[in-house]
């Protein structure tokens, strides 16, 4: 099952998502990105159905695109979050997407926020957050270890723990994950923690 | 799974002499696990009117948004701000409206009057409206308040005093439901002020 898990520290913002695609008993592959960046200073960690995980995402990712060309200016955290809020709540009784998002941001007035959007347009602002099974494990360590205010290396550190955990506790565990951090600088990815390479593809 | 405990949530409203006081637990949560511990339950419509609104969060958060905007509009176009008995007839017609697709949520209404008449009311998610003229409450914990309140309720009461019972009525209630609790958010409102109060109960 997916794991996506994320917490805010002094000025910034950490995501990480597990880079399993999964069909039924079949991994088709264990490098599959699931933290898009939304905008410069913008992450959208999704968990769900891969179908509409990759289309709700760019659908929200080319509308707060639109609204920086139109407008002139980006949108902040807290209103793409409200967006994404809006498109899952007017899906939701129609044709639902099934989709959960930790949205984190960097907004240089209000600094770093992630926010919890469940698959049905449940929004709340939160200083750590998780999705899935893996869920179990993370919220927990991250209750027990995370302050506000912390470091780069106290917070990967507290991933790192999580992603130890979720890999030997959970059953169906996923191999792979990737961390993505957002801070005054932008968002870019991390690291990879690998424990498992997809193998080479034969040159023809 | 009912829709209706999937968040969890416990919303009070009391009256007192010339005043009114609304409390709502804090905790977010998708079915047994917790995901917040600081949710607004409770918001202001104008300074003299405060809607609580249990049920399932994302349609609570709907619904809110529906209200504030068609309040708005009421204030653009009366040049005053509407008054509770309006309000209420307000919310139980927007419910109305999705008779045969709800809104999974239970509404507590408190604002005063003419005359600094305090106005409580709650209605079901298809809008019947229930008037009280003691207390009026809502959510999974609604069977334990209407215990609770039933006991410790008293004709007239001052603020500090109104506080002091709402405050027990919604701790002691809370503590016998698992899926609402995690402390408390207390509004007093007189006609000169409104006291904004969170208390601290079992953290569980």
């Amino acid at each position: 099952m997916e794991c996506v898990f994320g917490l805010v520290g002094n000025d910034f913002a950490v995501v990480v998502a597990d880079t399993s695609a999964v069909h039924s008993i079949l991994v088709h592959k264990s490098n599959e990105d699931k933290i898009m960046i939304l905008d410069s200073h913008k992450l959208i960690a999704a968990s769900g159905e891969p179908g509409d995980r990759v289309q709700f995402t760019e659908y929200i990712q080319k509308n707060v695109a639109l609204y920086q060309f139109r407008n002139g200016i980006p949108l902040t955290t807290a209103a793409a979050a409200n967006f994404t809020r809006g498109e899952l709540a007017t899906a939701l009784r129609k044709n639902p997407y099934s989709v959960n998002i930790l949205l984190a941001g960097y907004d240089k007035e209000t600094g770093p926020s992630l926010y919890y959007i469940d698959y049905i347009a449940t929004l709340h602002k939160v200083d750590k957050g998780a999705f899935g099974y893996g869920s179990y494990f993370s919220l927990s360590l991250m209750d027990r270890h995370y302050h506000s205010g912390m470091t780069v290396e106290e917070a990967i550190d507290l991933v790192d723990k999580c992603i130890m955990e979720i890999r030997s506790r959970l059953v169906v565990a996923p191999p792979n994950f990737v961390i993505k951090i957002v801070d005054k600088d932008g968002a870019k990815e991390y690291a990879w923690r690998e424990s498992v390479k997809d193998a080479a593809v034969a040159s023809a | 799974m009912q829709i209706f405990e999937y968040n969890g949530s416990a919303l009070v409203a009391m009256v007192g002499k010339n005043c009114f006081a609304i409390a709502s637990d804090r905790r977010l949560g998708v079915q047994l696990q917790t995901i917040a511990t600081d949710f607004q339950r409770i918001s202001k419509i104008h300074d003299r009117l405060f809607l609580g609104l249990s049920g399932l969060a994302t349609d609570a958060q709907t619904l809110y948004q529906r209200l504030v905007f068609r309040h708005k509009l009421y204030q653009l176009r009366e040049e005053r701000d509407m008054k509770p008995e309006t309000f209420a007839n307000l919310v139980s017609a927007i419910l109305y409206e999705k008779r045969f697709g709800p809104y999974f949520c239970q509404p507590v209404i408190a604002g005063l009057g003419d005359e600094d008449k305090p106005f409580i009311c709650t209605m079901d998610s298809i809008g019947a409206k229930e008037l009280a003229k003691d207390f009026v409450v809502a959510g999974t914990a609604s069977e334990s308040l209407y215990g609770a309140c039933e006991s410790m309720f008293k004709e007239d009461m001052e603020p500090e005093e109104l506080f002091e019972t709402v405050s027990q009525a919604l701790l002691s209630s809370v503590d016998r439901d698992c899926l609402s609790g995690w402390g408390g958010h207390v509004y007093v409102v007189t006609p000169t002020e409104v006291k904004e109060r969170i208390l601290k109960g079992r953290m569980d």
